[in-house]
């Protein structure tokens, strides 16, 4: 794999016009990279998800050249009917596009980034990768005040032109102060056996309100690595939900620092899986000081073999009095192949707090098949019903009327 | 000052403190093939023992000290330790109790362990290790009636060979991880239970560790077989004098439950914690497992951990036979500098297995303290349910409360429910408590117990009342 790394590196360095020092940097993060590798399960966050494993399974070689000079053409079909919405179109790793056509120009600024490089806490190897090989980084800032008027949607493309290779893509956002931003990641891949590689990182000014949700909702046979970066000051609100089923393989990681007093995190997620699909979702909430406050909510329906992880930290300093943490993950195995494991984790140094977690997984319960069959459902319309109620409970959390519509009719939930 | 006070200043040192000047034998200081075949000779062990233990050696020589755990620790010095030390009266083993050397009757008694004929009113067998070696063991004649073996482990060794060879390193094998391996190339003594088939055991079995020379690790090794149909509830108590320097405990214990067999094994640990400043005191690195080898067969740990620097222990369950039941009632204090990261993990591979974990943590201080747990119910398992609490409080900003349970389900006709919740004292607990008359200490210890209630139920009688004093004085000067 060095050579392949080293021969693409240099391929891609000549799409591109950076400084000596650019090139030091980004060479650096590729000798990291070589050196680490792909996270594997001998590293604690990658213990029920062996990513080298993985991708050697089920790609084999990877190739991380991409041609940054074709541009691809957009697809307007795979755009969402029925809600007005800003673009982002992201093809093959290339930006194709970004729209924010039903806004104030001059509220949004879209900063060039690119010689800028990530360094979060909590990350692995896959962050030199997307260092090494990212082109393009955009940072847009929202600025004080404005409050979007409509929703943001990133679409993540791959089509057939593409296979075994690895995409990066990195953004970066900030939200001034009382500003609100509404983000919906939608993926829509028709490639086969690719690796996505997603650095987003948010700043949260005061009074900053962040709504995302990831809906990973098509099949495909990708294998998708996301990092979220979320830093908030007093007073932010963040929302993360994500909608974790269509890839074979998905690992979603939130790394949330709570820095102002009053801040609050909230991140729910469903696990819609079947046949041999793996996902996971690793979150760290961070409490750094007093009187801030968490929700999380993950809930999973295993069919087949498919298998899901859930791996989630709350850590409260000792400075966070006053801190309200909770955690739930609840799971439903439909099949004696499907498998659910979880890890939820509490680090506590504070002693005026309120954080619990809980954790529950087995099979539909009978009694409730029973009594609507008693009533005249069917076993299967039983089965249905009580599925939708399980994870209607977490899509009902979705803060934002729109959206939470939109993705009750992909994911075909009824009130 | 009431009564209650009095105790409590009694004990607010840690009264197990003291040491015995006794004359020793030791093995020479470090760890090589010498230093084991001088402790299997010293025990006129059979070729067999000697081969376990050098094959134990051999893989501990490639094996590396883990470093995952929370609390870290500066490096061990292996070859720094004295793996033998036995009393020198011991050489030639006392045939009765009156031969025994007077120094250690006295040094039982002060612990509070009655091991003379007389004082034996309470009904409970004890073993007696003194540093490396048991010094006594009572009740024999009555247990042997019923066909009961309880002796130390190296007499076992010669009186009961295939016993066992057929159980030793049977839970914990000799390749197993580093500290378990180390026991098992050095250990030196430790219990032997074996209780026949269909035998209620009629009173419960004690061991009681005591470390007392300096720079020794104490190694022992405890296994209980509890055959068809029998049930044996065992105890295990532990001291050691206060000594600047770090010493090591690394202990190993297997049991074996064959069908329709219970076993209950307690353990109230007091290790020395060391001073205030958090100088001194045990490393408590403990291997803990039990086999439920057979159907409906039971285990059941119970854990009161207020002492040692440095406790590490997971104490766990293999539900191998189908209907098999594990349990765990732990509660760990750590006070001042004292570091805990203990749980358990409960492994279900037969049918219809059951498994309850109830954890309470307590920490005050400058300690730390961690739950660690595994559940997992492997694809055979159907029918198969666990129930996991975990429950901490802390007292004050320095301290550190952490919860990581691994919980992993590959069974889809199997439940886990886990909850885990972290709190501190109320202010209207402690409000209520003390209009009617407490002083704050007074109500922290009400609270403080009623909190742990759960687990010190599972405790037999005369631990109980212990545990439930000990609980108290671990949290000495925690509050206010």
């Amino acid at each position: 794999m060095k050579e392949q790394l080293q021969k693409d590196f240099y391929n891609s360095l000549k799409n591109l016009s950076l400084s000596q020092k650019d090139i030091e940097i980004k060479k650096f993060c590729l000798d990291n990279f070589i050196d680490k590798g792909f996270p594997n399960k001998k590293e604690e966050d990658w213990k029920f998800s062996d990513l080298n494993q993985i991708i050697k399974n089920n790609i084999g070689e990877l190739s991380f050249y991409n041609d940054q000079a074709s541009t691809n053409k957009v697809d307007t079909s795979v755009f969402v009917d029925g809600l007005e919405h800003n673009k982002i179109v992201f093809i093959n790793g290339r930006i194709e596009k970004i729209d924010f056509e039903y806004e104030k120009k001059d509220q949004i600024e879209i900063i060039d980034q690119s010689e800028t490089i990530n360094e979060f806490e909590n990350s692995n190897s896959l962050s030199d990768l997307n260092n090494a090989f990212t082109n393009k980084c955009f940072k847009i800032l929202v600025k004080k005040g404005y409050q979007l008027a409509k929703p943001l949607i990133i679409y993540h493309t791959t089509n057939s032109k593409i296979w075994s290779k690895n995409i990066n893509l990195r953004l970066n956002f900030e939200l001034d102060k009382d500003s609100s931003l509404r983000l919906i990641d939608l993926f829509n891949d028709t490639s086969e056996k690719n690796f996505l590689n997603i650095f987003y990182n948010f700043e949260l000014k005061q009074n900053a309100v962040l709504k995302n949700y990831k809906v990973d909702k098509f099949e495909n046979k990708n294998i998708k690595y996301s990092f979220n970066n979320i830093d908030q000051d007093k007073n932010s609100i963040s929302e993360t939900f994500i909608l974790s089923s269509g890839s074979n393989f998905s690992k979603n990681e939130i790394n949330c620092n709570l820095n102002g007093v009053y801040a609050s995190a909230f991140v729910n997620g469903v696990f819609s899986l079947n046949n041999d699909k793996h996902h996971e979702i690793r979150s760290i909430i961070n409490h750094l000081t007093e009187n801030t406050k968490s929700y999380q909510l993950i809930k999973s329906v295993l069919e087949q073999s498919s298998k899901a992880v859930y791996q989630g930290k709350i850590f409260v300093n000792s400075d966070a009095q006053k801190t309200d943490g909770y955690q739930l993950s609840k799971a439903i195995l439909l099949n004696k192949e499907s498998e659910f494991n979880a890890k939820p984790e509490l680090e506590i140094y504070a002693d005026d707090v309120k954080c619990s977690h809980g954790s529950a997984s087995g099979s539909l319960n009978e009694d409730s098949i029973f009594y609507l069959m008693s009533r005249g459902l069917s076993y299967q319309q039983s089965r249905e019903l009580l599925i939708n109620g399980f994870l209607l409970d977490v899509v009902e959390k979705i803060t934002d009327s729109e959206i939470k519509n939109l993705i009750k009719n992909m994911l075909g939930i009824k009130e | 000052m009431d009564n209650r006070q009095k105790e409590i200043n009694n004990l607010k040192d840690y009264k197990y403190g003291f040491s015995t000047d006794i004359e020793n034998i030791q093995a020479p200081k470090g760890l090589n093939e010498d230093v084991i075949k001088f402790i299997s000779n010293i025990k006129k062990e059979p070729a067999w023992m000697l081969e376990f233990r050098l094959k134990a050696f051999e893989r501990f020589k490639v094996l590396k000290e883990p470093d995952w755990q929370k609390p870290k620790f500066p490096k061990i010095d292996y070859q720094d330790l004295y793996y033998y030390s036995a009393p020198k009266s011991m050489k030639d083993k006392p045939k009765s109790l009156d031969e025994l050397d007077p120094k250690l009757l006295e040094t039982y008694k002060k612990l509070g362990i009655p091991l003379q004929e007389q004082a034996r009113l309470n009904g409970i067998a004890v073993d007696a290790v003194f540093d490396s070696v048991s010094v006594a063991t009572t009740f024999k004649d009555e247990l042997t009636k019923q066909g009961i073996i309880f002796c130390p482990i190296s007499e076992a060794i010669q009186n009961h060979p295939e016993l066992v060879k057929k159980y030793l390193g049977s839970v914990i094998p000799t390749s197993d991880h580093f500290f378990a391996t180390l026991n098992s190339a050095v250990f030196t003594d430790g219990s032997f239970v074996y209780i026949p088939e269909s035998v209620r055991c009629p009173m419960e079995l004690s061991t009681y560790f005591r470390i007392n020379a300096s720079n020794t690790g104490q190694f022992e090794r405890t296994l209980i077989i509890a055959d068809k149909g029998s049930y044996v509830s065992y105890l295990e108590g532990c001291t050691a004098p206060m000594r600047d320097e770090n010493q090591l405990h690394a202990a190993n214990v297997e049991l074996i439950a064959l069908d329709d067999a219970e076993i209950k094994y307690s353990t109230v640990q007091n290790w020395y914690p060391g001073d205030q400043d958090g100088k001194g005191g045990i490393y408590n690195f403990v291997t803990k497992r039990g086999l439920c080898k057979g159907k409906n067969s039971k285990i059941s740990w119970t854990q009161v951990e207020t002492g040692s620097a440095i406790t590490w222990k997971y104490p766990s369950c293999i539900l191998k036979g189908d209907n098999s039941v594990g349990e765990f009632y732990s509660i760990a204090i750590t006070n001042n500098h004292q570091k805990a990261d203990t749980g358990t993990k409960m492994i279900h591979l037969g049918k219809n297995t059951k498994s309850k974990i109830i954890s309470k943590g307590i920490s005050a201080g400058s300690s730390d303290m961690t739950y660690r747990g595994l559940v997992d119910i492997s694809s055979k398992a159907k029918n198969s349910t666990n129930y996991t609490q975990c429950d901490s409080l802390l007292m004050g900003n320095k301290c550190g409360a952490h919860t990581v349970p691994y919980i992993k389900n590959k069974n889809s006709e199997s439940n886990i429910a886990h909850e885990a919740t972290t709190s501190k004292i109320s202010e209207e607990q402690l409000h209520y408590c003390q209009q009617r008359g407490l002083n704050p200490e007074e109500a922290v210890g009400l609270i403080v117990n009623g909190f742990c209630k759960e687990v010190l139920q599972q405790l037999p009688m005369e631990f109980a009342v212990e545990a439930q004093k000990l609980v108290g004085i671990s949290l000495e000067g925690s509050v206010g």
